[in-house]
């Protein structure tokens, strides 16, 4: 019987990804499909109803290669697991009713094709979301250590000047990963002057503060001064009403003054060419 | 009126979350760049002394309006170890965790209304309002 309806999936699959394209856009609340140019949604549909039927005629085995490619590109098109299951559910109806116009079911052969149906379709639908969250996790995990990589590079920008623009949030581990590029950046380019730029750091509290206030003693043990820049007035003014004291430090509103005063302090000065 | 909203603080994250929050609703009520850095950083120091001290809490970000004058407060809750020596707290300096001890006075001096209901052993809760001028 598998090998009947595979047969008639196949015959069928146009008016199958029709269907199915035309239900899915019909009761959708998300709006996947719409979003996509037509070319597109008909590809994917194809793909989408073949790899949907790849388990039928040898049960139980999905297809392994063209789950990953599948669930990759969806994850991409940003596909939800609701409209996923949802698109799985959807796919399941269509065929049910065309096996029935087709004849492939009758009332007769119905309990047998109900349980072909459920060992065919549960299997596919827990390896579909299994390996769309495996693939989300990756995604959400490279993001993280991207964002690290991102945001707390050394970088000498002249000699014996090097800048560290932070980006984004300073959580307790950012925080660490910040000291420790601090300090083997600074050895490593021979660095005198370290500009901590903190334009991009949303929120200054008094733990952001403390880890810069750490970062600028450690800097000074290993023989460079560091200079915070970047600092938006409001951010000034919030620093100034939690009592924390940056004196210690030289801090200057902007990278550009505060590059011109390390090139100072290291005994040079840009000038203009004739 | 319009309803508030509050976030529970589990991890570091929700700190973050707290203070997105908090800035939306800053912003909304109509407080400029100066009031929304001071309004999210005093969140951020609640929220944080939740996380390191209770362990778990909530931050509850809400609209006031009181006559003619709109504001914010700002509920930060939890059921932890409670405050010994209150009026150590609220000095500069002061810190049993290593940290900078400039949270609570910071506050204080952040926000226009500040108020702290402690117990040891049952929890603490402090309310504290900025008003728009
Ligand atoms: N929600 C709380 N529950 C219990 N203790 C707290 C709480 N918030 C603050 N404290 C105590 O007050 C001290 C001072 O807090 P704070 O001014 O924020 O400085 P810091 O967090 O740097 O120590 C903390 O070290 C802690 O002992
Ligand atoms: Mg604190």
């Amino acid at each position: 019987m598998n090998e009947v309806m595979k047969q008639s999936i196949s015959d069928n699959i146009d008016t199958i990804t029709k269907r199915w394209v035309e239900q899915m856009k019909d009761n959708s609340s998300e709006r996947f499909l719409d979003l996509m140019p037509a070319s597109v949604v008909e590809t994917t549909s194809r793909e989408f109803t073949t790899l949907m039927t790849s388990n039928l005629s040898h049960r139980e085995k999905v297809d392994k290669e063209r789950l990953d490619e599948f669930t990759e590109k969806i994850i991409h098109f940003g596909w939800s697991i609701k409209f996923i299951n949802r698109a799985i559910d959807t796919f399941s109806a269509v065929v049910y009713e065309l096996f029935f116009e087709t004849g492939v079911l009758t009332n007769s052969n119905l309990r047998q094709g109900m349980d072909i149906f459920s060992s065919w379709i549960n299997p596919l639908r827990e390896s579909i979301i299994e390996e769309y969250a495996t693939k989300w996790e990756q995604t959400d995990s490279l993001q993280k250590i991207a964002l690290q990589e991102l945001s707390a590079s050394l970088i000498p920008v002249f000699e014996k000047i090097s800048v560290m623009p932070l980006v984004g949030t300073i959580d307790t581990e950012r925080a660490k990963l910040i000291m420790e590029n601090l300090l083997e950046g600074v050895v490593k380019q021979r660095a005198e002057v370290v500009l901590l730029d903190i334009t991009g750091v949303p929120v200054v509290d008094t733990m952001v503060a403390h880890h810069i206030i750490q970062a600028a003693d450690a800097v000074r043990l290993v023989g460079a001064k560091c200079m915070l820049v970047g600092i938006r007035p409001e951010i000034a003014q919030t620093i100034v009403t939690l009592g924390i004291n940056l004196t210690d430090f030289s801090t200057t509103s902007t990278l550009r003054r505060g590059m011109q005063e390390a090139l100072q302090m290291t005994g040079r000065t840009i000038v203009e060419e004739e | 009126m319009e309803h508030g909203s509050s976030i529970e603080i589990n991890t570091e994250w929700d700190i973050v979350a707290a203070r997105q929050l908090g800035r939306n609703e800053a912003k909304e009520t109509g407080f400029g760049t100066v009031d929304q850095a001071r309004i999210t950083t005093a969140i951020s120091e609640l929220a944080r002394n939740i996380y390191l001290y209770a362990g778990k809490g909530v931050i509850k970000i809400e609209p006031v309006r009181a006559g003619q004058r709109a504001g914010l407060i700002i509920t930060a809750s939890d059921e932890g170890p409670g405050i010994t020596d209150l009026q150590k707290v609220m000095e500069d300096g002061f810190t049993t965790s290593g940290g900078l001890g400039a949270g609570m006075p910071g506050v204080k001096r952040l926000m226009d209304d500040f108020r702290v209901e402690t117990e040891v052993g049952i929890g603490t809760t402090i309310t504290a309002t900025k008003w728009l001028h």
